[in-house]
């Protein structure tokens, strides 16, 4: 049978606030276990949570980010279990009103652009952390057979944000996870550290016979904190799904947890012994209002977004889908290449362009960095691209300017947001320096002074009669070797433009 | 002394007349002569409590003394006070000293009045009579065989036998003012939101409101003062500008001085009067009520048709927040954990089994049921509906009365364990109590009589929202021209 993939997903992506959602403790990573839990973090008889402003802003700058409807007034819940890690016995959340509802992602498939819309992203704190002893395990300070709390993490502010079913494959989910964890990061309201957990995914996953319009029995695999974990899971989850479909049996609605080494799912709950939380309004916390003031204002702080901004690259400045779509990957790239833009003008688009889409992003990859960590500043670049256009250098020589740039460790990175900047060369600019002096060192200045041009291409025709005879009968191939001759004579360093002109010039005497 | 207000009191600390310290240890004294009887305190620390009495001695000779400076205050021990044993009458805190202090503590310290111990309730404020204390009942100074009410009933017993000037409690349902009224004294429960709930152990969130226990009127305007105001770490805490509750006490009337309360209009609503109240209750808080109109208030007539469904409603709700709110009290950082227990489930199970009492039980067994999946609506959502009717109930009766007057209790005082085996019997003592709580809205009680076995009559002054200035002045007028809140129990002289 054709079986068709249907996944949701519900990502918690961890807020950049300096405090947690509900008390004045630091969010830090990487503190040593509960220094950065206070009172209400460890849930002690009397305290209370106050609500932090800065989570419910970032809310509504991610709800206005996808074009979702920002619920001017939403309703903090508690869900209620029991969990060592989940000090008070429940966790605050927002369960019938959300702050943000609908909205849209759209992003780049292999078919074109594909659309997943949101259901709702909602406020809500994270729980701590068990650490349990086993082997291996760097808290040694646990003795055998015990666990210990870490609440560090306890109270953290997470933006849950949760899918229709709209992806069919793994590879759709993998390109909405990224579409959206780009946005986050781009839109500055989490960082994003997949490792850290700052951005975490459950995928819902079920299989139908194609063509029908009933949703199959779903399973979540909970907690996926990297794109491979999702891809390899989900193709995993839909194999069994299949498999136990085709043999006549039934997906049982669980819960299940991917293991990376065994590269499989497994069970962690049924439907059967899933909690009754017990949901209901928190009385500690007023129901959240949020005026169109706030939101107005938010609103008009919103940087330009990845999508307007990949439109505007495409309508505006011609590039391809491919190109605007890699500048636009994160804030950072986009920066990169608008700095780039602004200083040499909208001749120069295409030229920046494939410059960070080529080389850049090549040399980025090699090293497993970001465009924002790249040794070659967009200043520099953009310097590069001046000499290859006052034909100082040719284009074959700026690429091994750009890789001993690259290379050289003690390079004073030019400061991006720098006073804009004409490159005019009366300018003091050290990203200048840095490129004139490769360019010296390397010795690959080109030669465009005329006359010692002209000096070796009539040395050149000189030792080539036959060539030139062979043009003067009409075969145009020969024009070819006779550059090809004049540049060998300048070591490559003739510029060929200038070599073409004069051969011109002197064969049509 | 003992009848002393906290006015006098203060202007004898001012004179150096009496020191904090002498105060001090006098209350002490007290309490170590009459509480073995009474049970009113789980906690007294003479060392701690004077050592604060001599910084408030100190301050009063430096000139700083402030209204209550060195004036010793009981807590109930639902407030966390840095420090102290801090257990909410449950063996599950019965190890837990607080590391922080409650708002209403915070206030209280600075303000420079010394906390004289912790005062005996019924476990997490569950309950109407003080007996289900892990520490055992608190018994009733006007009669050691009756209970003094609760939950607050420690601290109405310590005022009423005088081992404390005054005191702090907590009202989630009456918890303050059914216990002065069993207890012959004063208590009021402010507006929710104008004390702050921060540091105060929670029952039911949106209920809960502390509030001052002490001998009169005029005692309770000088501690609301203090307990009074915003607190940023309360989100229910209502940020308005401060207020002198005393400040219109003594107001002088206008025209007859005789009819000082002229111009007053009390309703009192026929719902309070029907079947199920004490004939001897109701007629002591008719006897006050003409008492008040002699005093130029006028009677209006004024229904609550929804009064009925307010105790339903109430142990619908209370009970919900309730099994949330006591949900961290899980054995896994700190107050009881069971010794021996298989696996975490095991500890959870046993932890609480053992560290919670009966009542406390069944209240969260109630809250987790009418919050479960398939009953919320029918249960929380539906109790929630008929708690906005008793509101709008309250708003259309302020348009017609400026306070409402009845019972603050159906019964005098009950025997210790009369009610124990009954819950909808105790929970019916909470009739006339819990509309204010549901509503947001303030009341007190007042005594204003005695009943069947000389025990005292509370009468309840309930008012509309941040009256109880008002609440407080038609109260000070009527302790002006009676007496009842200045009997005391025989044997505590």
């Amino acid at each position: 049978m054709d079986w068709e993939t249907v996944i949701g997903i519900e990502t918690h992506a961890q807020l950049s606030t300096v405090s947690k959602i509900f008390s004045g403790a630091a969010t830090r990573f990487g503190a040593a276990p509960n220094v950065q839990a206070c009172a209400v973090d460890i849930a002690l008889p009397g305290v209370l949570p106050v609500l932090n402003k800065g989570a419910v802003e970032r809310a509504v700058r991610f709800g206005l980010a996808v074009g979702a409807d920002i619920n001017r007034r939403s309703v903090f819940a508690r869900k209620n279990y029991f969990y060592p890690d989940l000090p008070k016995g429940y966790q605050i959340s927002q369960y019938e009103l959300p702050v943000v509802r609908g909205g849209s992602l759209s992003m780049l498939v292999k078919d074109g652009e594909k659309t997943v819309r949101l259901t709702r992203a909602h406020l809500e704190e994270d729980a701590g952390k068990s650490l349990h002893e086993a082997a291996g395990n760097a808290h040694s300070a646990l003795s055998h057979g015990m666990s210990g709390i870490d609440l560090n993490r306890a109270g953290t502010p997470l933006l849950e944000i949760v899918t229709e079913p709209d992806m069919r494959s793994a590879e759709e989910a993998v390109a909405y996870a990224k579409t959206l964890h780009a946005l986050v990061r781009w839109i500055g309201i989490c960082d994003g550290n997949m490792q850290e957990g700052s951005f975490r995914c459950d995928a819902n996953v079920s299989v139908r016979p194609r063509g029908s319009a009933v949703l199959g029995t779903r399973c979540e695999i909970k907690n996926l904190n990297s794109f491979r974990f999702l891809e390899e899971a989900i193709n995993y989850e839909v194999r069994r799904q299949i498999e136990l479909l085709e043999d006549g049996g039934t997906v049982a609605q669980e819960t299940r947890l991917y293991d990376p080494d065994r590269r499989e799912t497994r069970s962690m709950r049924s439907k059967e012994e899933a909690h009754d939380y017990r949901y209901f309004p928190d009385p500690d916390l007023l129901p959240l209002d949020i005026s169109a003031e706030t939101i107005e204002q938010i609103r008009s702080e919103l940087p330009e977004l990845p999508q307007a901004k990949r439109e505007r690259y495409q309508n505006d400045f011609g590039l391809s889908a491919y190109d605007a779509g890699v500048l636009t990957q994160s804030r950072e790239n986009a920066e990169y290449f608008e700095d780039m833009v602004n200083r040499l003008g909208r001749p120069a688009v295409k030229a920046c362009a494939n410059w960070i889409t080529v080389e850049l992003a090549a040399a980025v990859n090699r090293a497993g960095i970001e465009i924002a960590q790249s040794p070659v500043s967009s200043e520099q670049l953009a310097w590069l691209i001046v000499r290859i256009d006052d034909g100082t250098i040719s284009s074959r020589a700026a690429k091994d300017v750009f890789q001993a740039l690259w290379q050289r460790e003690n390079i004073a990175v030019a400061v991006l947001s720098a006073p804009r900047p004409s490159l005019h060369s009366s300018v003091k600019s050290a990203a200048r320096d840095d490129i004139d002096n490769i360019i010296e060192q390397l010795g690959l200045k080109q030669i465009s002074d005329t006359g010692a041009l002209e000096d070796v291409i009539v040395q050149v025709l000189a030792a080539n009669q036959k060539s030139v005879e062979e043009y003067r009968a009409g075969k145009e191939k020969a024009f070819n070797a006779l550059v090809g001759q004049a540049m060998k004579a300048t070591k490559g360093k003739g510029n060929p433009a200038l070599i073409n002109g004069i051969l011109k010039k002197i064969l049509a005497r | 002394m003992i009848n002393a207000s906290l006015k006098q009191l203060s202007a004898q600390l001012a004179q150096k007349k009496i020191s904090s310290v002498e105060l001090t240890q006098f209350h002490l004294d007290r309490i170590a002569r009459l509480n073995p009887g009474l049970n009113a305190f789980v906690t007294v620390d003479a060392a701690r409590s004077l050592a604060q009495a001599r910084a408030a001695d100190a301050r009063i000779a430096a000139g700083k003394a402030q209204p209550l400076t060195g004036i010793p205050v009981a807590h109930k021990d639902i407030f966390c006070a840095k420090g102290w044993l801090t257990t909410c009458g449950s063996k599950m805190l019965a190890n837990f000293v607080s590391p922080y202090d409650a708002h209403v503590v915070e206030r209280l310290n600075a303000a420079g009045a010394v906390i004289l111990g912790k005062t005996n309730m019924d476990e997490f404020a569950m309950g109407s009579s003080s007996e289900t204390s892990f520490w055992g009942p608190v018994r009733n100074p006007w009669d050691q065989t009756r209970v003094p009410g609760g939950s607050s009933g420690g601290s109405a017993a310590a005022v009423a036998a005088r081992m404390a000037p005054a005191a702090i409690g907590t009202d989630t349902g009456g918890s303050i003012r059914q216990p002065a009224a069993l207890s012959g004294i004063c208590g009021l429960k402010p507006t929710y939101g104008v004390v702050s709930r921060y540091g105060m152990i929670a029952f039911a969130s949106s209920l809960d409101q502390g509030g001052p226990m002490a001998k009169s009127a005029e005692d309770l305007a000088l501690m609301l003062n203090i307990m009074a105001g915003f607190d940023a770490r309360d989100s229910t805490s209502l940020e308005r500008p401060a207020e002198d509750y005393a400040r219109v006490l003594e107001a002088p009337p206008r025209g007859d001085r005789a009819k000082p309360l002229r111009g007053l209009r009390i309703g009192a609503p026929k719902e309070y009067f029907g079947a199920g109240l004490g004939s001897d209750v109701g007629a002591a808080v008719e006897a006050a009520l003409a008492q008040f109109e002699k005093l130029g208030a006028q009677r209006v007539a004024v229904n609550l048709p929804n009064a009925a469904l307010s105790v339903p409603a109430y142990y619908v709700i209370a009970p919900a927040e309730a099994s949330s709110n006591l949900s961290r009290f899980d054995g896994v950082r700190y107050g009881y954990r069971a010794t021996d227990y298989a696996d975490l489930a095991d500890m959870y199970r046993k932890s609480r089994a053992q560290g919670f009492g009966a009542e406390v039980k069944r209240r969260i067994l109630i809250g987790t049921y009418v919050l479960s999946h398939g009953y919320y609506d029918a249960y929380y959502l539906k109790a929630q509906k008929i708690r906005r009717l008793i509101a709008q109930d309250f708003v259309q009766a302020y348009e017609q009365c400026d306070l409402i007057m009845g019972p603050t209790s159906p019964n005098v005082a009950f025997t210790l364990g009369a009610k124990a085996s009954d819950p909808v019997e105790m929970y019916l003592n909470d009739i006339y109590t819990v509309a204010a709580n549901l509503a947001g809205l303030p009341a007190m009680s007042i005594p204003c009589g005695f009943g069947e076995g000389g025990m005292p009559v509370g009468l309840q002054l309930a008012g509309n929202y941040f009256t109880e200035a008002r609440m407080l002045q038609a109260a000070h007028r009527y302790q002006l021209a009676t007496d009842w809140h200045l009997r005391q129990p025989a044997g505590v002289e």
